[in-house]
């Protein structure tokens, strides 16, 4: 028998339960633009499609200062503290 | 060696097992069959066991494997013979030489201890146990025996043997899970399995080689050196030194894979970003200083590969620490389009002694004798620029330029985006032939040659990308003949030398997203302790 030691983290990964889909959309509905060029268009057409499809629901706006980076923290628990949902989204 | 004895359990020539419970009164000897001074302690040994062996335990721990019986024979020993398989109790009774002789009264207390061979002190034993337990004398023809004989070191400090005992050691300093491989499993498969590997084999990282890793480094085991992204894992010494065995390093590489390490992770560089980006960047490492000949690496002939273990190990170690510690799994938050081979490794040392330039980490604020290392976030490379012909300064510089062009594209300009530009020695012959040269007037000329009007970079049948139309017909024409250089600043343009004597060959990585944005190139001190 040979050991070896374990070279990753170790951490066993926190499992979450995704959000119970209702299949409806209520309350408020964040849009992330990641800041990926165009990303914008794609949002502003969403946007116009949620305010006609379901206009009792209330959409904000959010954007990551750059794709290339995680989204801070500070935005993360914003956009958790206001949103039931959000589509994050990115174009090219 | 040890004051109070210690119990342990071991197997007697014959398999079955002899259980010292730790008191006496007790003569505990170890012995090693190839040892000279052990084979003259023999006979006595047997001696003593005639005498006293009646009235106290009496054993002698062999550190000979199979040849402990070879031993026995040869002195016809009838005392218990213990086979000290692996030298666990050597070690733990902290020896250093054999014949090592405890002699340990009834609460366990050490009262007697040497090694080696003295006569006198083994005589003076003898006397010993027949006061204590009075028993007759024991008859040894003491005068036969030499007065004195060195030992022979212990076998525990067989370097492998050591190392594996001090992981197993109570207090050992690592403290990774250790994974039982099945005997019936091929190790190296095992860990393709478990997906630690970059896609080439790797050496087991075995808690022996993990401690001779580990000997590389001052730093304590468990010092954090980096939260490492993407999963933010915890960066310890121990835990990059384990990724390094199975890179291939050597302990003395430590120091530069820790440091690089700090320097991806760091929120400058933003190794998340460089991971995960669609674009394939990969680290580019450079290293400075003392440190490249101490550890051999390789900054001349074939710098960039292959062929060197520290360029192409050290490169790799930094690799295997985001995989495993940071969990960046290619498919998982690794997504790059097409990959890179960078991403195996690319690690190479700058070639000083030919530069006619501050070396890179001067330039980056550094002393000359500090050893450094340097990351870049690079997408493409090594390109070569070719220009056997040049015989100019300033020819030489605008091929040098010209062969920057195509970073991302040719057609694209003012790229806010880092290049970095590795200038072999003949080509620095050639820009020094009249004289100083210096770097900023290299990126001058880079900058300067590779200005194009702006009319050039307007998006057309030949390609979509550049200016769009629609902004280029809000130009007037002084602004679209305007010229653009390649790069939107010189500090974009990073310079090091490197590479053998002969040949005209330069070479250029093409950057990525470079900035706040996304990432910025980062120098960290290498410590050597």
């Amino acid at each position: 028998m040979t050991i070896i030691l374990d070279p990753t983290d170790e951490r066993i990964p926190v499992a979450r339960q995704i959000a119970e889909r209702t299949g409806s959309v209520q309350g408020v509905v964040g849009l992330l633009n990641i800041s990926k060029p165009r990303g914008n268009i794609l949002l502003d057409e969403l946007d116009r499609l949620l305010a006609e499809g379901a206009p009792g629901v209330e959409i904000r706006r959010y954007t990551k200062p750059t794709f290339a980076k995680p989204c801070p923290d500070a935005l993360r628990h914003q956009i958790r503290d206001e949103c039931d949902f959000l589509v994050e989204a990115l174009a090219d | 060696m040890i004051d109070a004895a210690r119990a342990f359990t071991l197997s007697n020539l014959d398999g079955t097992p002899y259980v010292f419970d730790g008191t006496g009164p007790s003569l505990v000897c170890f012995v090693k069959d190839d040892c000279e001074t052990c084979n003259i302690a023999g006979p006595v040994l047997e001696g003593l066991f005639k005498a006293y062996g009646g009235g106290i335990n009496m054993v002698a721990l062999g550190q000979s494997g199979d040849k402990n019986a070879d031993f026995a024979q040869r002195h016809g020993l009838t005392m218990p013979v213990l086979g000290d398989a692996g030298c666990k109790v050597s070690f733990d009774w902290d020896i250093e030489i054999v014949p090592a002789v405890f002699w340990i009264d009834a609460d366990g207390n050490v009262v007697t201890k040497f090694e080696g061979f003295v006569r006198d002190d083994w005589q003076a034993l003898s006397d010993q146990i027949t006061i204590e337990t009075r028993q007759p004398v024991a008859q040894i023809d003491w005068d036969s025996l030499p007065a004195w004989r060195p030992g022979c070191g212990s076998k525990h400090f067989d370097p492998e043997i050591y190392d594996k005992l001090r992981a197993e050691a109570d207090g050992s300093v690592l403290r990774a899970r250790k994974v039982e491989v099945a005997s019936g499993d091929d190790v190296a498969e095992f860990m393709f399995d478990q997906g630690f590997s970059d896609g080439l084999p790797l050496v087991p990282p075995t808690p022996e080689r993990v401690m001779r890793m580990l000997a590389g480094t001052h730093r304590d085991p468990q010092d954090l050196v980096a939260t490492v992204p993407p999963n933010m894992g915890v960066g310890t010494v121990e835990k990059i030194a384990i990724n390094a065995v199975m890179a291939g390093c050597k302990p003395e590489y430590l120091p530069v894979v820790i440091a690089a390490v700090e320097a991806v992770c760091t929120d400058e560089f933003n190794i998340h970003g460089v991971t995960a980006t669609t674009m394939g960047a990969a680290t580019v490492v450079i290293v400075n200083g003392p440190v490249v000949d101490k550890i051999g690496m390789n900054a001349g002939l074939g710098a960039m590969g292959a062929g060197n273990r520290a360029n192409a190990t050290i490169g790799r170690a930094l690799r295997l620490v985001i995989r495993n510690v940071g969990g960046a799994t290619t498919g998982g938050v690794e997504r790059s389009t097409l990959g890179n081979p960078m991403k195996y490794t690319m690690c190479f040392a700058e070639n000083e002694a030919v530069s006619p330039w501050d070396p890179l980490h001067v330039e980056r604020g550094f002393k000359a004798d500090d050893s450094v290392v340097t990351v870049f976030a690079m997408t493409g490379g090594p390109v070569h620029i070719v220009d056997q012909t040049s015989r100019k300064p300033d020819q030489i510089a605008g091929s040098l330029g010209q062969g920057l062009e195509g970073v991302f594209m040719p057609k694209l300009h003012n790229l806010p985006i880092d290049a970095l530009l590795v200038v072999c020695p003949e080509h620095i012959n050639t820009l020094t032939v009249d004289g100083e040269y210096s770097k900023d007037r290299l990126r001058d000329r880079i900058q300067e040659v590779t200005s194009r009007p702006l009319s050039e970079m307007v998006q057309d049948d030949h390609s979509g990308a550049g200016i769009p139309v629609a902004d280029a017909k809000k130009m007037d024409p002084e602004k679209l003949a305007k010229l653009a250089p390649k790069f939107a600043g010189k500090e974009y343009i990073h310079i090091v030398a490197a590479g053998g004597d002969a040949g005209k060959f330069s070479s250029v990585f093409h950057g990525w997203a470079t900035g706040a944005v996304g990432s910025i190139s980062v120098s960290r001190k290498i410590d050597l302790g």
